[in-house]
């Protein structure tokens, strides 16, 4: 016994360049992009944009392949872990910022900037996310959210000499740090407790939660690694950053954090709470934490929702409704712990595809609202919603696109989002307890209120007559145009076939 | 031909209007004509199909399901692409794309501000999507999504073609709804997690969730549920006291958003109800129904009363519809064969009566530049062919025999004197007292509405003004409702012999008590044993 434990420490770890293949493409953009802006005169350096994204589409080939394999790639004893779930991740992060080239070409390159920094940090994030999606050890996993994070950080402080982009820099920067903090000891905590950073497998944390049940320190262990998560995924009553950080930060880099980085953190909680505390009989530990999360969620619907209703500034309004959203997000993390702590995982399984099917309906239909901010401020100079005034009799297609976003977002059929409502609310009434049940009503309630807001600039557009004296069609770049045809054919196609993404889903788990 | 007919038909009948809504889009704001005609010429295709399946429908066997498809659309939550009709589902679908052709030819001149019939047609095709397809969906995700479809579109048409007051009516309209189906939707997940079909497990599918009749499911659940479902169709109904929305959302709509409310859009409510709720949850639909009929009782009351105090004629017709929303449900909650007959047949003739009424405002409206009832006066003598179909639809609407209005009141009325379900009786003979209170009510009203809009002289501001009698167009969309309304009135038979085995079948038979005979007691019902036996399963495992 002693001696293969022995001999499996002291065995060299077996590298599968398959499976580090997309990371390793990133890696090299990175490299390639750093290099290009060195050698690029500065009229040129709008070519790094052009690297990025070919990187990022390279990225997606070795994904291909590797789902073409199909079985799950176990490397490094366990602590990285490449299958469906982390495929499937892995291309939405990729597109997702792929998307987010595009919004910022133009917005980049014509703002001057520092064009290959800007790409260079993004790709950096995207990096991140792609080894977070494979994480399955406490360590990996917190480094991977660092990578996603310091890079975001100066990111959203990329408007130099705006104050409200440093604000929103530092702002992001403090709360991040304290997050990380908070998480940090959390993890000790739990390697103190369980002498295990692994998630799952043998001598992991859900093998000793399972084997000796959950201790109250790691009760309150759990619970400040979750306080950590709610910062970043901004789950009410940690959110507050967001909107300022979100209203600050360069649009496309809004985009991004509201999609993309918000992405990364509920992927990190699916990985500690499903991996961790969930499968490998550690069910008891459910009990301990979704208390935590339905209260997150309740509480982050509730008032993501009550807070845009009274915003003015779309971005702002969509950044309390990225707060809202991430609420219906942590409602199936709910059902899971209360379906899961009974002891089977069907359930469970199900609600965390739903959780993937959320994000992916979500990135899709956020980034595309986004990206017609984008376009709109580009003839206004304004995020208030007020400048939406009589789109739909200046650009009326530009109007119709947004109104399908903004729809999507309320959950309104045909439009994608209607399915990823579904899905969580499908989870939660799986769960079938009274707690799920208060749960989905809370849920429901607040899918009605969203859709006020999400109206306003709705009615905007439509109902009122333009303001503007210049009453020409808004001229759109290429990029942004195909940023939009995208998002926008994601989000009718998948409303009108859900079972696209919904199999995506099943697959995950 | 046969069998493509046959797995097609319902198909073409909901998705033409959305091709015909693509086609809309593409063509030029300018080239009006060609948007009109496409429109036209699409909504009668529709037309066309439905038709075609009325005259191909076995009308021997209305209790089964006709022209069914399944299809696989979301395998992962196990829901499918499945529509067909019956005879309970059939005339709502007639009646549907009838109106909608109506509708197309009504605005052909008359595009209220800001104009814009590219917009206002597309939508308009949309909006057939969503009706067309509701009536004949038989998956509860499909149904629900069909649901939803309506609201955009309308949200819109109130909200850009209506009245001063149109987005305060829109938004209104939209949240109301919104809260019931996401209600709805709940309780449909909940129906899908708790029946448990026997042979198949959990379903979506509506025919195998009417036959499990809510078996394997604690009362206290049914009732829950029940709720939820009855939460989402009551608001879209409007029943009492959920209706706040519907006289906002008539007063300030366009005509044609106004017929299509009255006329289809209420009926998603009581469809729901027939079709959903009480096959479903029949234990709970019984602990529910006394309630249900006493909101109705309350809503025909109401109605007749909020109708009297009402200046604006728009306004007025819409209490009206409350009032006559309240005899369906009232039909409905008996849980008799008799009084969900009626309560189609109810549905049918107030979408014809009503959808007329909203017409004959419009024009009014369009004449006259207002719908102040006490600026009005005098419509015989200015404009009388318009005058006399606005008497002959007062009368219809307040239920004078041999019009369509008799057959969807009185049978109603009539059959809360023996309600089903071992329902308490005088509890509902209370009711129908107060029900034929209300008919005479609606006839006070009516009258008073014709008097003041149709009676006497015009008033002096309108002495001398120039109003258009009845055009050619108004003539188009009106001839074929107002035939209908009398056909309907004469020959009830016309739906009661379509809808009757279906109700019997599929909505009624776990109500039908011991002691009463079955209508029919040839009728066998597919799928499931004959009533009788029916009857005994439900009441020996409900006792």
């Amino acid at each position: 016994m002693l001696l293969a434990v022995a001999t499996e420490v002291i065995s060299t770890p077996k590298f599968d360049w398959h499976a580090f293949a997309p990371d390793l493409v990133l890696v090299v953009t990175m490299v390639v992009v750093l290099v290009a802006d060195l050698l690029l005169p500065d009229r040129e350096a709008w070519r790094t944009s052009s690297i990025t994204a070919l990187g990022l589409l390279g990225a997606l080939i070795p994904i291909a392949t590797l789902a073409h394999s199909g079985h799950e790639r176990i490397l490094f004893d366990g602590a990285y872990v490449v299958g469906h779930y982390a495929l499937a991740l892995k291309a939405f992060f990729i597109l997702a910022a792929y998307i987010t080239v595009l919004l910022s070409v133009d917005y980049i390159g014509e703002g001057d900037y520092y064009n290959g920094e800007f790409y260079f940090l993004l790709l950096v994030a995207v990096f991140g996310m792609s080894i977070m999606t494979g994480a399955r050890d406490l360590i990996t996993l917190f480094v991977a959210l660092e990578t996603i994070s310091i890079p975001t950080f100066v990111l959203a402080a990329f408007r130099k000499h705006d104050r409200a982009s440093n604000e929103a820099g530092v702002k992001y920067y403090l709360i991040g740090v304290l997050s990380s903090a908070l998480m940090l000891y959390g993890f000790s905590l739990i390697y103190g407790v369980t002498g295990a950073t692994k998630l799952s497998g043998p001598h992991s944390i859900s093998e000793y939660l399972s084997q000796h049940g959950t201790e109250p320190l790691v009760a309150v262990a759990i619970f400040l690694s979750l306080v950590g998560f709610a910062f970043k995924v901004s789950a009410v009553p940690f959110h507050f950053w967001a909107p300022d950080t979100y209203e600050g930060a360069p649009t496309p880099v809004t985009a991004f954090l509201s999609v993309a980085s918000k992405a990364g953190g509920f992927v990190a909680l699916i990985n500690i709470i499903y991996f961790g505390f969930l499968t490998g009989n550690a069910h008891s530990a459910a009990n301990s934490w979704w208390p935590v999360l339905w209260v997150f969620a309740a509480l982050s619907m509730t008032l993501g929702n009550l807070a845009a209703l009274r915003q003015t500034n779309i971005v702002r309004m969509l950044a309390y409704s990225s707060v809202a959203q991430g609420g219906f997000m942590l409602v199936p993390f709910a059902a899971a712990g209360i379906a899961g702590a009974d002891g089977p995982l069907e359930k469970a399984n199900s609600a965390m595809g739903a959780v993937v099917v959320y994000l992916l309906i979500y990135g899709a239909m956020n980034l595309g609202a986004f990206a017609v901010v984008i376009a709109v401020a580009r003839r206004t100079r304004s995020a208030e919603i007020s400048s939406y005034d009589g789109l739909f009799q200046i650009s009326p297609t530009l109007a119709v696109v947004m109104g399908v976003f903004l729809a999507s977002l309320a959950g309104i059929p045909f439009f994608a989002g209607w399915f990823a409502k579904f899905v969580m609310f499908r989870s939660i009434i799986d769960a079938g307890t009274g707690w799920a049940i208060a749960l989905g009503i809370i849920a429901a309630v607040n899918s009605v209120i969203a859709f006020f807001y999400y109206a306003r600039p709705i009615r905007a557009m439509i109902f009122h007559e333009p303001t503007a004296d210049d009453r020409t069609p808004i001229v759109i770049p290429q990029p942004l145009v195909a940023a939009i045809v995208l998002t926008t054919a994601v989000v009718v196609v998948v409303g009108i076939y859900p079972q696209l993404f919904a199999r995506v889903g099943q697959l995950a788990f | 031909m046969h069998s493509w007919f046959d797995s097609w038909a319902l198909t073409l009948v909901v998705f033409i209007p959305a091709i015909g809504a693509a086609i809309v889009m593409l063509i030029p704001r300018e080239r009006e004509d060609a948007i009109k005609g496409v429109t036209l010429v699409t909504t009668l295709a529709t037309l066309g199909f439905t038709i075609a399946t009325l005259f191909r429908f076995n009308y021997d066997k209305t209790s089964t399901l006709q022209f069914s498809v399944t299809k696989n659309w979301i395998d992962v939550i196990n829901s499918h692409y499945h529509v067909a009709v019956d005879g309970i589902s059939l005339p709502m679908l007639a009646l549907s794309s009838f109106i909608t052709v109506l509708c197309v030819i009504y605005s052909w001149n008359h595009f209220p501000e800001p104009h814009n019939p590219k917009a206002f047609l597309a939508l308009l095709l949309i909006l057939e999507v969503g009706m067309n397809g509701t009536f004949v969906a038989q998956d509860l995700i499909l149904f629900f999504i069909f649901f939803e479809i309506v609201l955009l579109p309308m949200f819109f048409m109130i909200g850009v073609w209506g009245g001063p007051n149109r987005e305060y009516a829109s938004i209104k309209f939209f949240l109301f709804t919104l809260f019931g189906s996401a209600l709805m939707l709940l309780s449909f997940l909940a129906l899908y997690f708790k029946v448990d079909v026997p042979g198949v497990g959990h379903t979506f599918d509506m025919v195998l969730l009417s036959h499990a009749a809510g078996s394997g499911v604690v009362h206290s659940t049914q009732l829950l549920i029940f709720g939820g479902l009855f939460i989402g169709f009551a608001i879209k109904v409007p029943m009492f006291p959920f209706h706040t929305w519907l006289p906002d959302a008539h007063t300030e709509a366009p005509t044609v958003g106004s017929v299509l409310l009255a006329a289809i859009l209420l009926k998603l409510g009581t469809y729901g109800f027939i079709r959903i709720a009480l096959p479903m949850l029949p234990e709970a639909a019984k602990s529910w129904a006394p309630w249900i009929g006493l909101l109705a009782v309350i809503g025909i009351i109401y109605g007749a009363l909020g109708c009297l105090a009402q200046t604006d004629m728009k306004r007025l017709i819409a209490f009206s519809s409350v009032a006559h929303m309240g005899f369906v449900m009232l039909g409905i909650a008996t849980l008799t064969t008799f009084g969900i007959n009626a309560a189609i047949f109810g549905m049918v003739a107030h979408g014809l009566i009503t959808g007329m009424l909203f017409f004959i405002a419009g024009s009014v409206q369009h004449n006259y530049g207002t719908r102040e009832l006490s600026r009005l006066g005098g419509l015989l003598k200015q404009a009388p062919k318009m005058g006399w179909i606005l008497g002959f639809c007062a009368m219809a609407s307040l239920g004078l025999p041999g019009l369509a209005g008799f057959w969807g009141e009185f049978p109603a009325v009539l059959s809360t004197f023996n309600p089903g379900g071992d329902l308490s009786q005088p509890l509902f003979r209370t009711y129908m007292v107060i029900a034929a209170i209300g008919t005479v009510l609606a006839a006070g009203y009516l009258l008073w509405m014709l008097q003041k809009v149709a009676f006497g002289l015009p008033k002096p501001e309108f002495a001398d003004a120039h109003i258009h009698d009845v055009s050619s167009f108004e003539w188009t969309a009106w001839v074929p409702i107002l035939l209908l309304i009398v056909a309907l009135g004469i020959f009830p038979n016309l739906i009661f012999r379509v809808t009757d085995d279906a109700v019997t079948c599929q909505t009624a038979a776990p109500f039908v008590s011991k002691d009463t005979t079955p209508v029919s007691p040839t009728l066998v019902c597919p799928g499931s044993p004959n009533p009788a036996q029916t009857t005994a399963q439900v009441t020996g495992g409900g006792g």
